[in-house]
């Protein structure tokens, strides 16, 4: 699962919905792999406005990666004649080749554990806690 | 021919063979194929997205999202786009990991809702799914309450002027008109589109969108197409609703309620002038 999809989830159950801790979801135990992804700078430009910056130094720091506090501006993404710069390149190789292959992941608010394997998330509930 | 939905309920009904099968049939993958280029034709797509795949199985319609080329000359510009699948069959999802699927694979129930914060989508695609949530497999479960919880989801993760395609092969009339119902109630503007109407192949698609824009506008000079646009609050729906019942007291009221009681094999007196008209107010 790559760190982008990490940005967006939440827990599903319903009681945490309206929980501010229920997102981010925090991984534990995470392992990690490299998996080559095409560079698409339009894909950046359009994510970069969706992305929780907050969490996303709080899920860097967890899994001890390097990311700085601020967010990078738009106009950073790209230098002269439309050539993507290196922080474009290094959030890419962030967002979309960095992938959480096993592991949990946590709710903040209710403690459920998401197990992932092979980078499939198990978001099934059982019925009593839908 | 019956229906798969009928048998089993969908994460025991595509177990490893079933998965397999329907992976690898030419036929199934042509069928697919052919929706999964019109569905994204109807979204419209100018620029790589995040799209969220409904029911994505094994991995079919998302191969297609990742491939399009960023050209502008074609149909469908604007990809390769970056996709994230949810799928309730376990089976379905490790054909996919055999595939090398290049989208992120999530094992969940869609009638259970969609665990994403508000606004993470640009377009959502689902591609002969969401007929499966019409089936209610536990006692505590009902198909309306599903289709909300899913309705609902998608609303929320959509991103203000995202849209959805969601092709799904309604069981008869009624369920068509649920499954629509449900969007609509949700607060998507929803249109049904048939391709091949009246015919064994028939196709139907829901175009839901989020806030603001024209759903007619993403048809706009397509061939074949049949839109029956309903919107919540507004139009025809909300006054269909009042038809339906006599306001309690009213004369087409007591008519009804003799009749009824006619039909009962009680003694009813005469229906004359004088029914249900209102009294003289006394001084």
């Amino acid at each position: 699962m790559k760190l982008l999809t990490l940005n967006f989830l939440t827990c599903a159950r319903r009681t945490c919905k309206s929980s501010p801790l229920s997102f981010p979801l925090h991984p534990c135990d995470a392992e990690l792999e490299i998996a080559d992804v095409d560079f698409s700078l339009d894909f950046l430009r359009n994510i970069l406005p969706r992305l929780e910056w907050d969490a996303m130094v709080a899920l860097c720091s967890e899994l001890s990666l390097p990311l700085s506090a601020t967010v990078p501006a738009a106009a950073e993404l790209s230098g002269a004649g439309d050539e993507p710069t290196q922080s474009a390149k290094d959030l890419h190789h962030l967002l979309l080749e960095t992938n959480i292959t096993a592991g949990k992941l946590v709710c903040g608010n209710c403690g459920h554990e998401y197990a992932i394997k092979e980078g499939i998330a198990n978001f099934l509930l059982p019925a009593h806690m839908v | 021919m019956s229906r798969p939905e009928d048998l089993l309920p969908p994460d025991l009904y595509y177990n490893d063979s079933t998965s397999r099968s329907y992976t690898t049939s030419s036929r199934i993958k042509n069928i697919q194929a052919e929706m999964t280029y019109r569905a994204l034709a109807l979204l419209n797509l100018q620029s790589p997205s995040l799209i969220l795949d409904v029911g994505c199985g094994s991995g079919l319609s998302g191969a297609i999202l990742s491939s399009q080329p960023n050209a502008p000359q074609l149909t469908n510009p604007g990809g390769p786009h970056t996709w994230i699948g949810c799928d309730i069959s376990a089976s379905m999802l490790a054909v996919a990991l055999e595939n090398d699927s290049p989208g992120d694979l999530f094992l969940a129930d869609a009638g259970q809702g969609i665990p994403f914060r508000p606004g993470t989508f640009d377009a959502c695609i689902s591609i002969s799914a969401i007929q499966w949530l019409c089936n209610a497999e536990s006692s505590i479960e009902t198909p309306q309450g599903r289709l909300k919880r899913f309705f609902d989801g998608l609303y929320v993760s959509l991103r203000r002027g995202g849209k959805a395609v969601l092709q799904f092969y309604p069981k008869d009339a009624s369920q068509k008109k649920m499954i629509s119902d449900a969007a609509v109630r949700a607060g998507f503007g929803a249109g049904l589109l048939e391709d091949s109407e009246g015919t064994k192949s028939a196709k139907t698609y829901l175009v839901l969108n989020v806030g603001g824009g024209d759903i007619l506008g993403a048809v706009n000079g397509m061939e074949g197409v049949d839109v029956d646009e309903r919107r919540a609050g507004k139009g025809k729906g909300s006054k269909k609703w009042k038809k339906g019942k006599p306001n309690k007291g009213s004369k087409a009221w007591i008519l009804g309620k003799k009749e009824q009681m006619e039909k009962k094999g009680m003694v009813v007196k005469p229906t004359s002038k004088y029914t249900g008209r209102r009294r003289k107010t006394p001084f």
